[in-house]
């Protein structure tokens, strides 16, 4: 496989850094690759545009950082507009519809997808956009397996709330068919 | 067992000066420790630096002399690890206060196992007579030779705002009192602060014509009265003698012993 | 995928090393980026019956330690740069004293509070020379998870050992990034346990007289022997003393326990070093940028090697000069001002040879600045 560079962005409490380690815990334990996770930290991590680094790959990952991602997941507009510049030529970018605006065109495939209001309609609770997100990550991408996800959520978060978390990913995923794929 | 098999007579002759009150110390708390008939292997002794925490050589415990104002925390290392055994921690009125002032409020307010003695001579007398947070305002020292401008802490008041559960003073002088109080002190569950004011005729009598050590153990039992006495209400100046506090709460590592209950059936 | 596989931060893999090493007393004070070390030892160390305390200050942490470590304890406390600055009077006492506890500082930019939440290597020297007066002391570090886990270990081995305090160097890259770490079944590291002495109760122990091969048994305080610890030099029985004699012998038995042993204390790894022309030496979260160069170049034909240190001191000055014997050019790549650099200069037989990569922002060296030091030293520009 190619080597995966992800950076998933947003403001401080949306939770791109908690989606970015499931991400990266479900490769590693549930599917037999190597990743790699980091995140900022200190003052960049409350508020304004918050990042999270993942890399995966089927082969180790020395260098753990990622400077131009293959894929970027823009929550807000400040991490848009932050971090929009450094996107791998040909990558591709996932944004919130209500959120971002885009406001010019970069070399990658875009999607809009309308995470948070979809999210707001159907389930009701804004904590599991980041899970919606993932979801849409995992069908853009097909790097790792929604069962795989689960299975790290079925080990960090209480039982009665599997359900939702459930919905959230299957949504994700829905969006990025009807929007994408 | 009588109070000289405590003592590592071959380290002796001790170091204190001539007349100092430090000896007098050391003999109280023999004496207070052969009363409760403690062992030697079960008492620890934690020191830090100064002419008070040499007393540790001195004694025939496990002996643990340290830097200067940490005596507290390596004997918060020391208790917690190993809660059976009785920890006397002696230090000078600038170890305990200055250098060593946040451990000492730190280590009253976890109310952990422990009985911290000052050794108040009011000066440091190992580096030759400069001002402690004890030596109070308008006296003299090495670094203070145009009087004493800092206030001086009060032991007993601060000791007691911090949480110490068991809190007394005596001196030098009152040697009764001095071993019933630190007999006290160390059978005391809890933190207890014991203060005992001591002589120290080289620097800060000298610096101050306090004169001889006899003089200065005078001055003690002329400006020192019992608590709550006659003479006290008559001349609030004296210096108050005795047990201040004496209160049972929660024991640190009695209560660490309920973090690992907790943590070890799973609950929070 | 079995339990024994995680998806851990550094600072986690060194708790489960210290855990398997049979740490059970640990104080610490928070401070970015180590804390996740003392959170996680907070709920890990009473659910196997140790002991966690979050003390007033690392001064204070340290002292607990070190007052553990003499109970009979594996002991190890946790901080990054102005605590570890805070530790340095302890860290010497400990030396002195020659009390075995194991001292992690998940290094960040400094001097001063700097940039706390941000990588750098810049406490090797502080490590070394922090403490006052002439002294030895063992610093290790590592470069990914598995080989925190398994220095971790070490660095408790080498504690009892050579009973003297193990300074761990990681660093903000290190302590926060999440990889895999697969835990090592009980017994598949070996641990050097405490030596205790074999004097019985009632015959003379000298707490500070070595055996015939230069170890100090110890006995717990609280147990059957009882002797005086102190930070002054001192006698066979502990007790302070200013004989030139004592004092003379105490400090070259202090330093030689640790430079008699340096090939033994060496850790280190080497990658494509057999006929590397130019050596990269690195370690730490840095050793992973100059792998990545390495790996990248060596499909193109380029004879380039990395010697990744472990052992940071004693410096392992043998090995580097052997390794390096043949080499053009030896590029030590780190982020600070060239702290192994110039021990790398000083082992070397052609230290004209040696050249820095480094990187002082706050920012991890990346390959591309690595490779772009490379060109400038091999004379093609940028």
């Amino acid at each position: 496989m190619e080597r995966c560079r992800m950076v998933f962005s947003g403001s401080g409490g949306q939770g791109v850094i908690t989606a970015a380690i499931i991400l990266a815990e479900a490769a590693v334990l549930h599917e037999g690759l190597e990743a790699v996770q980091s995140q900022a930290y200190g003052a960049e991590a409350r508020g304004g545009a918050t990042r999270s680094d993942v890399v995966i790959s089927d082969a180790t990952i020395n260098f753990p950082k990622v400077i131009q991602p293959n894929v970027l997941v823009c929550l807000t507009q400040a991490s848009y507009n932050k971090f929009s510049p450094i996107i791998r030529p040909g990558g591709m970018l996932i944004t919130d519809s209500r959120y971002v605006t885009i406001q010019k065109k970069v070399d990658a495939r875009q999607f809009e997808l309308p995470m948070h209001r979809s999210v707001m309609d159907k389930i009701g609770k804004p904590i599991v956009l980041n899970i919606c997100m993932l979801g849409a990550v995992l069908r853009l991408t097909d790097l790792v397996r929604a069962e795989s996800v689960m299975n790290v959520l079925k080990r960090r978060i209480p039982s009665g709330f599997l359900q939702i978390n459930q919905q959230a990913l299957d949504l994700g995923m829905e969006l990025a068919g009807e929007h994408g794929v | 067992m009588a109070v000289r098999d405590y003592l590592r007579e071959r380290f002796f002759p001790h170091m204190w000066c001539p007349g100092c009150g430090h000896g007098t110390i050391l003999g109280a708390l023999l004496r207070a420790v052969e009363s409760l008939g403690l062992k030697k292997s079960e008492m620890v002794m934690v020191s830090g630096i100064g002419c008070s925490s040499r007393i540790s050589g001195y004694v025939d415990f496990h002996t643990l002399h340290t830097l200067h104002g940490r005596a507290l925390a390596f004997a918060t290392g020391v208790k917690l690890s190993r809660p059976e055994v009785k920890l006397m921690v002696p230090m000078g009125d600038g170890d305990a206060l200055a250098i060593g002032g946040n451990h000492f409020i730190h280590a009253a307010r976890r109310n952990i196992d422990m009985t911290a003695i000052v050794m108040n001579n009011r000066i440091y007398g190992m580096t030759g007579g400069q001002y402690s947070p004890l030596t109070g305002y308008g006296a003299l020292a090495t670094t203070a030779p145009y009087r004493n401008i800092d206030h001086g802490f009060d032991v007993v008041t601060l000791a007691s705002a911090a949480g110490a559960t068991f809190v007394a003073r005596t001196t030098a002088y009152h040697v009764q009192q001095a071993k019933d109080i630190l007999q006290k002190a160390i059978a005391h569950k809890g933190f207890s602060v014991v203060e005992i004011l001591s002589q120290c005729p080289t620097y800060f009598g000298r610096k101050n014509r306090m004169g001889s050590a006899v003089d200065m153990l005078r001055w003690f039992k002329e400006n020192t009265t019992k608590i709550g006495s006659k003479a006290k209400a008559e001349n609030p100046d004296l210096i108050e003698r005795g047990i201040f506090v004496e209160k049972q709460l929660p024991e640190y590592c009695s209560e660490y012993d309920k973090v690992l209950e907790r943590a070890q059936s799973g609950g929070s | 995928m079995s339990d024994n596989v995680k998806f851990v931060q550094g600072n986690e893999a060194c708790v489960e090393g210290a855990l398997y090493a049979g740490l059970n007393f640990f104080a610490g004070y928070p401070i970015t980026p180590s804390t996740e070390v003392a959170e996680a030892l907070s709920s890990r160390l009473p659910q196997k019956g140790g002991k966690f305390i979050q003390m007033e200050d690392e001064i204070a942490s340290i002292c607990a330690i070190i007052g553990a470590s003499l109970t009979g304890h594996k002991v190890m406390t946790a901080t990054s740069g102005p605590g570890f600055s805070l530790m340095q009077e302890g860290l010497g006492y400990a030396i002195m004293a020659e009390i075995p506890c194991v001292i992690v500082n998940v290094q960040r930019g400094g001097p001063s509070t700097g940039n706390p939440t941000h990588v750098s290597q810049g406490d090797i020297n502080q490590a070394r020379w922090g403490t006052h007066g002439d002294h030895a002391v063992i610093a290790l570090t590592a470069s990914n998870h598995q080989d925190v886990f398994a220095i971790t270990v070490d660095a408790f081995n080498l504690a009892e050992t050579y009973r003297t305090p193990v300074v761990l160097l990681f660093d903000e890259v290190l302590g926060h990034m999440r990889e895999k770490l697969t835990i090592p079944d009980p017994g598949q590291i070996p641990l050097v346990e405490r030596l205790w002495t074999s004097v019985k109760e009632g015959v003379d122990y000298h707490p500070y007289l070595p055996r015939e091969d230069g170890r100090l048994p110890m006995s717990d305080f609280g147990g059957v022997h009882r002797y005086n610890v102190t930070g002054l030099f001192h006698d066979m029985w502990g007790f302070p003393s200013a004989d030139p004699g004592v004092v003379h012998g105490l400090l070259r038995h202090l330093v030689d326990k640790i430079y008699n042993n340096e090939n033994a204390i060496a850790r280190y790894k080497e990658y494509y070093m057999e006929d590397a022309r130019t050596i990269f030496i690195s370690y730490g979260s840095s050793a992973r940028s100059a792998l990545h160069v390495v790996e990248y170049l060596r499909p193109r034909g380029v004879p380039i090697g990395l010697l990744e240190l472990q052992t940071l001191w004693p410096f392992p000055s043998r090995i580097v000069r052997e390794k390096c014997a043949d080499a053009q050019a030896v590029v030590v790549v780190e982020m600070n001002m060239g702290q192994i650099l110039n021990e790398v200069k000083t082992a070397v037989d052609r230290p004209d040879s040696v050249y820095l990569a480094n990187r002082i922002d706050g920012t991890l060296i990346t390959p591309t600045d690595i490779r772009n030091i490379l060109r400038v030293i091999q004379g093609k520009g940028v």
